[in-house]
């Protein structure tokens, strides 16, 4: 194993936690109500221009970097729930009963909704997202091959990964939110609050994509209206690749995506990044429809 | 019956208008015309109305101050859309009104198709903003000159760039597969293989992808001395930041694309000592400045063409001037070897009708802002 092929080893890992991030938001509403809230990565979106607004605040009262850092994923996280509870109250919920296909268009509305909205009330331009993690160092033998912020990128998907999975496991909410999972009716006979779950589902989603959102602006250093599509187009094809609706599927989606596209890129060319990732993409759902873990859908007679 | 006639009449002032209309294309022969094809309505017509509107003004100015050869100017504006077919019948009404000279067209296509007519006539054309090669490059039409380079010269300048200033032996080159930025990069590799640079690297990114940290680490690999990156300024500053970061000490140069203000303003400290090479700066140009201020008197724009057309229009009423005639074959001579003032600065056309003395030029970003580069 020579050096360039861990370097593009990590720099696929890296990829695959920004993936997998977003990933979480799409699995864990589809695992709920067999929905693809298209407007998600909108909400990722809107969560970096929040981080962006409070940590330009911040840093005018001479606040230090880590405590910018925090208060700005603080801020996001908090405004991008709301966004999430509303979005689902307003687009998603008055359609529950109605059929598969309309929720799904309402979905596509609300995604270009929100980018118009915020292209109107902030600017169409790029702007300059904060380098919030400053210079961090590591080890001299490790930042040949990982940066810092990538390193933390990684970390904290997988972290975030484990305590989703604990918290589904063994949580009361958790119980109630893979009850619903299972058979949203009989769940609601035997006292599930359905509609609090199914909320609450959208604001965690949205929670996640806000940490991912800071993260991710404060690595590349740029946002505008337009980066949650294409963010959101591979994070939905990594929660497809690993098993839609399964929170381990995200992750090993993320990164298998994340991977392809990195050694196509470094071994071939990244003119064919694409081509590679989704060729892929079409190969495994043609071997495994569900994805790597997804359940197979038995039809009930 | 009434509406009989009142069809008569109408059919009377019209023939009357038409008379009238003719009688003065009799007088006429008392006005120098200049002929003016460009897009005045559809899509394209923010390309078309600038130059109309300079030029109208140039001739005003100029029949103010007693016209050309004791002669009134007249500007004959025709509507192609940028459209071939159009742009042939233009072409041909215009040569049939006796125009001495064309400035337009505006869009290649158009110009390209329109040149087949007035090849044959040999009076001079000069497009302020065709940038094709092959209208100049290829020998057929000794009547063309335009006021704007064309796209080779943009790749040119970067190529003599990398080669003599930068003395570059690798470069890397990266584009955003679009129209623009792959043309230009691939004009760029292939003068820069011409001149026996080894190109390292050759590939189109997704723009608005996450992040290019794996192209990055190729290119890091293949330690070029120059990256040169073809597209507009968010790509440009995202990857050139992500490579800093990734201490990778070549210089990038780029194209007009990322002479942006929003390119320094986005990536900050990292895209200092980019280079990127650029129309040349007419801002400080004391005629454009006028023109520009008389524009917006009358609420009008230079627009992207209009200062292009205005120093179009100069260079013909100057080879009027000097050659005192009209003749097309004595213009065409005075503008290959006349230097002329314009709002582009001093210029004048090679033998093929290419610009000389206004072109590209490097810059370079210095402490947050562009500034040319001396070499």
């Amino acid at each position: 194993m020579d050096l360039y092929f861990l370097e593009l080893f990590f720099s696929g890992l890296t990829r695959g936690g920004i993936y997998t991030l977003i990933a979480l938001g799409y699995t864990m509403v589809y695992g709920i109500i067999g929905l693809i809230n298209f407007a998600h990565g909108e909400i990722y979106m809107i969560a970096a221009f929040i981080g962006l607004t409070f940590a330009g605040i911040f840093s005018i009262l001479q606040f230090s970097l880590i405590s910018i850092l925090l208060i700005a994923v603080f801020f996001a996280m908090l405004f991008s729930a709301a966004y999430g509870y509303t979005i689902e109250k307003t687009a998603y919920k008055p359609l529950r009963q109605a059929s598969r296909l309309a929720p799904l268009i309402s979905a596509i509305g609300m995604s270009i909704f929100l980018r118009e909205y915020v292209i109107l009330a902030q600017t169409p331009d790029f702007l300059a997202f904060p380098m919030l993690f400053g210079d961090l160092e590591l080890p001299e033998f490790m930042m040949d091959f990982i940066q810092p912020t990538e390193t933390i990128i990684i970390l904290v998907s997988f972290f975030l990964v484990g305590i989703l999975l604990l918290f589904i496991k063994h949580t009361k909410t958790g119980k109630a939110m893979r009850a619903i999972s299972q058979d949203r009716e009989m769940a609601m006979l035997l006292g599930v609050n359905s509609d609090k779950i199914i909320s609450f589902t959208f604001m965690v989603g949205s929670l996640l994509a806000a940490f991912g959102a800071i993260l991710i602006s404060a690595h590349i250093g740029q946002i505008n209206y337009n980066i949650g599509f294409i963010i959101g187009i591979k994070a939905f094809t990594a929660a497809v690749l690993g098993g839609i609706g399964s929170i381990p599927g995200a992750a090993l989606g993320g990164l298998t995506l994340g991977l392809i596209e990195s050694f196509a890129t470094g071994y071939i060319s990244s003119d064919y990044e694409d081509v590679f990732a989704f060729g892929i993409l079409v190969l495994i759902l043609i071997f495994k429809p569900a994805g790597f873990l997804g359940k197979k859908e038995h039809k009930k007679v | 019956m009434k509406l009989t006639r009142i069809g008569v009449l109408i059919l009377v002032l019209l023939t009357t208008l038409f008379y009238l209309g003719a009688g003065n294309a009799v007088f006429a022969s008392d006005t120098i015309k200049i002929g003016l094809a460009g897009p005045f309505s559809g899509d394209l017509a923010p390309y078309g109305i600038p130059p109309k509107d300079t030029v109208r003004l140039a001739a005003e100015v100029l029949n103010r101050s007693g016209g050309l050869l004791g002669k009134q100017v007249q500007i004959l504006a025709e509507d192609d859309q940028c459209k071939a077919g159009t742009a042939t019948n233009v072409a041909s009404k215009l040569v049939g009104e006796g125009v001495i000279a064309v400035i337009g067209h505006i869009c290649s296509g158009a110009t390209i198709a329109a040149m087949s007519v007035y090849r044959a006539v040999k009076i001079p054309v000069i497009s302020p903003s065709a940038t094709n090669p092959s209208l100049t490059l290829e020998n057929k039409n000794p009547n063309f000159f335009r006021t704007i380079p064309h796209d080779a010269a943009q790749a040119n300048l970067q190529v003599d760039f990398i080669t003599r200033h930068l003395k570059a032996k690798k470069v890397a080159i990266v584009h955003d597969k679009g129209d623009y930025g792959k043309g230009l990069a691939t004009l760029v590799a292939e003068g820069l293989k011409q001149k026996k640079v080894e190109i390292v690297i050759f590939e189109g990114i997704t723009p608005g992808a996450v992040d290019y940290s794996a192209l990055i680490r190729k290119v890091k690999h293949a330690n070029p001395d120059v990256v040169a990156f073809g597209g507009y300024h968010p790509e440009g500053s995202k990857i050139v930041t992500q490579a800093r970061k990734r201490n990778i000490k070549a210089s990038f140069i780029s194209g007009d694309g990322l002479k942006d203000p929003s390119f320094i303003k986005i990536g900050r400290k990292f895209v200092e000592g980019y280079y990127v090479s650029s129309p040349a700066d007419i801002s400080k140009v004391e005629i454009s400045r006028e023109i520009t201020r008389i524009l917006k008197s009358k609420n009008q724009k230079a627009g992207n063409f209009g200062l292009q057309a205005h120093a179009a229009v100069t260079a013909i009423f100057n080879a009027v001037k000097k050659t005192n005639s009209t003749d097309p074959e004595k213009l065409q001579k005075a503008l290959r070897s006349e230097k002329i003032d314009t709002t582009l600065g001093m210029i004048s056309f090679d033998k093929n009708g290419d610009i000389l003395g206004s072109g590209f030029s490097m810059y370079q970003v210095r402490d947050g802002q562009f500034v040319p580069v001396k070499w």
